[in-house]
């Protein structure tokens, strides 16, 4: 470690939108010929005007050291696609400079130039050798390709036979045998099962230790970023907020993200409807009691009522839900009411809360919020070990108290 | 990118070209029942009809010592690969969209790739020529060793318009429909079905402004024992390396946005 193998210096990309264009088909000559055609009797800069400048990376500057495995992060939009992009020399830069020591290789996607006509062993072939390795490299290494695929008698079948899961297991097998010097990797795991997600951690955690390759990984799941990284950067809007220590990214992420999170639209026409959902905090350690304080409106006065609360993970399934009964009656207008939700049980992840609220136990919703606030549970670091290896198909919840009598 | 480095990482991915042509080649003849033989059935047809056409029903003749049906099959295999090769290498990159949107090549390996493509068929192609040489008792003279320096000069003058063709289309997607039209006008201005020899004297040299001109007379030359006209020849030389010039530097400057507009 030590040698600087990624230096970004000042750079940004700009796109040029053609408003002229828009919802038209992709630049056709006649579009351009009319333009032109338009200008000659115009003043210079007419046209200009309806050009509108996308800035999608704004003067970013940093550096990679070599074996540093950096997870890039920031909501939909931020840039991170881009950056990779132009990391991996396929797009170029509107200005500033990239320079990277070593061989890079990118994997902006699973398969990619998979023909579904082609057999799996044509096509590990065919997706090596764009990936950039030489045909005797692939068949040096191709039963190492095939045995990690699993893909065993299916060898000779055309891919498009295949399913998802062999697909991309298959894909991933050619790529993890890539032996890169600087590793990229976008979103691959938002894909496949979470065995294979799994899998392919494992394997990336295995060629990036063995062979101290420098790795770039962007994915929604925080868990896995901090889990396999040890340097972040956070991206928002182009702009780059935050780099350093894994932790402490992931940490400033969360803070802004919450903040910037959707805003709750009160359903104003029902009877009685949520006003506000205010949790105590932006971000909650496992094991961290939360309360949630909710402005509720009524119309009337009712006796009772019951609120329902659900909380989902980032795939939206439900982990869990639960009825809460009123101990006072709701007044006419505005009241407030805090709620005391224990997370105990809830293990580290990003989710939503759906909340619910009806009268009696037929449990008819006078008025629903979907997915709203979010929730990031973390995992502080005497449980980090725990977690690194949790997977989704466990489950969210850490059955609490388990032991040997 | 200084144009050593460049060249220099084309030659690194050199195995890309192969196995995208390679690629190509196997996806067109799947699931078809006569595969490769394809590339034999369509010049052999199209080179049957002109013949009949032309020569039977129009009565145009040879003007030189060969069979009409040999003169129209020696133009008609160059202008098939440099049909075939600029039709496909024009939608060559826009059809790669999600190989130029994921991954990092020099761009010129994909119209090459086409390009290498269009040669494996030439070649079986080829095949033709050498049954109908036998098939009329029709024997080459020594200049036929110069065919392998006409395939070069082919591929360069195919090459440099896909190079147009091909970055143009990125961006301007008329391009599709352009080039089917051109290509068939092509065929008529071009020397494949009459020999050129049939222009009056003075309008040769103009004529040879077109570069597949001198390329398919020199095809007749070299298999044919046609006389050869060396001004159309070395104007043809000249333009092929013009536009191969033109079209790489055309390439090469536009190559870079190809991720942003496709």
């Amino acid at each position: 470690m030590g040698d600087v193998v990624i230096k970004v210096d000042q750079l940004s990309k700009r796109y040029i939108i053609d408003h002229e264009q828009q919802g038209g088909s992709q630049g056709s000559l006649r579009d351009k010929l009319a333009t032109k055609a338009k200008n000659i009797f115009k003043q210079q800069g007419a046209s200009a005007a309806r050009r509108e400048e996308i800035i999608v990376l704004n003067d970013l500057s940093f550096e990679v050291e070599q074996g540093r495995r950096v997870g890039i992060i920031g909501s939909n939009g931020a840039g991170k696609s881009t950056l990779l992009k132009i990391l991996s020399k396929i797009t170029e830069p509107s200005s500033g400079t990239v320079e990277t020591a070593g061989r890079v290789v990118s994997l902006l996607e699973v398969g990619t130039g998979f023909h579904p006509e082609l057999t799996g062993r044509e096509n590990i072939f065919l997706n090596g050798v764009i990936l950039g390795m030489s045909r005797a490299a692939i068949r040096k290494k191709f039963d190492q390709i095939v045995a990690f695929s699993e893909i065993g008698q299916f060898l000779d079948t055309p891919v498009k036979r295949y399913s998802s899961g062999m697909y991309m297991r298959l894909a991933f097998a050619v790529a993890a045998h890539l032996e890169p010097e600087i590793l990229i990797v976008d979103e691959v795991l938002a894909v496949g099962d979470s065995q294979f997600q799994k899998k392919c951690l494992a394997k990336m955690d295995e060629i990036s230790k063995d062979d101290g390759i420098t790795v770039l990984f962007v994915s929604h799941n925080l868990e896995a970023v901090r889990s396999f990284c040890d340097t972040g950067i956070f991206l928002n809007k182009g702009t780059l907020i935050s780099a350093g220590s894994i932790d402490d990214v992931v940490d400033d992420y969360a803070r802004m993200y919450n903040k910037s999170s959707k805003e709750l639209i009160p359903n104003t026409a029902n009877a009685i409807y949520f006003n506000s959902i205010v949790p105590n905090k932006s971000n909650y350690y496992f094991e961290e009691p939360m309360t949630l304080t909710c402005g509720i409106v009524a119309d009337k006065a009712y006796p009772k009522y019951i609120i329902g609360i659900s909380i989902s993970d980032r795939l939206d399934h439900k982990v869990g839900t639960t009825l809460i009964y009123s101990k006072e009656p709701l007044k006419a207008g505005a009241n407030n009411i805090t709620l005391k939700i224990p997370l105990t049980t809830i293990v580290p992840g990003a989710y939503t809360f759906t909340l619910a609220i009806a009268l009696d136990e037929s449990l008819h919703n006078l008025d629903v919020v979907f997915n709203y606030p979010e929730l990031n549970i973390l995992s502080d670091n005497h449980n980090q070990q725990l977690f690194a290896r949790w997977s989704q198909s466990w489950g969210g919840n850490l059955l609490s108290g388990t032991d040997i009598i | 990118m200084a144009h050593k480095k460049y060249w220099h990482e084309v030659w690194k991915f050199r195995e890309l070209i192969y196995i995208l042509s390679w690629r190509d080649i196997k996806i067109r003849y799947k699931q078809t029942v006569i595969g490769t033989a394809w590339s034999i059935v369509r010049p052999l047809f199209t080179t049957l009809i002109f013949t009949v056409v032309f020569n039977r029903i129009a009565r145009l003749q040879n003007p030189s010592e060969a069979p009409y049906m040999l003169m129209v099959l020696a133009g008609m295999l160059p202008w098939q690969f440099f049909a075939t090769s600029v039709g496909d290498a024009t939608n060559s990159i826009t059809g790669n969209a999600g190989l130029i949107n994921k991954v990092y090549f020099p761009r010129i390996i994909i119209p090459l790739s086409t390009l290498v493509t269009g040669c494996f068929d030439f070649f079986i192609s080829f095949a033709i020529v050498i049954g109908a040489l036998a098939w009329f008792h029709f024997m080459p003279h020594w200049q036929v060793i110069f065919v392998p320096l006409l395939i070069i000069q082919l591929f360069a003058c195919a090459l440099s318009i896909s190079l147009f063709f091909t970055s143009l289309n990125v961006r301007y997607r008329d391009f599709r429909h352009l080039i089917t039209f051109a290509i068939q006008v092509g065929l008529y201005v071009s020397p494949v079905a009459f020999s050129s020899k049939s222009l009056p004297a003075g309008w040769r040299i103009w004529y040879a402004l077109n570069p597949m001109v001198g390329i398919i007379d020199g095809f007749r030359w070299a298999l044919l024992n046609d006389s050869m006209y060396w001004p159309g020849m070395y104007l043809s030389l000249c333009t092929t390396a013009l536009l191969l010039w033109l079209g790489i530097g055309y390439f090469r400057k536009t190559e870079k946005t190809f991720a942003d507009d496709i």
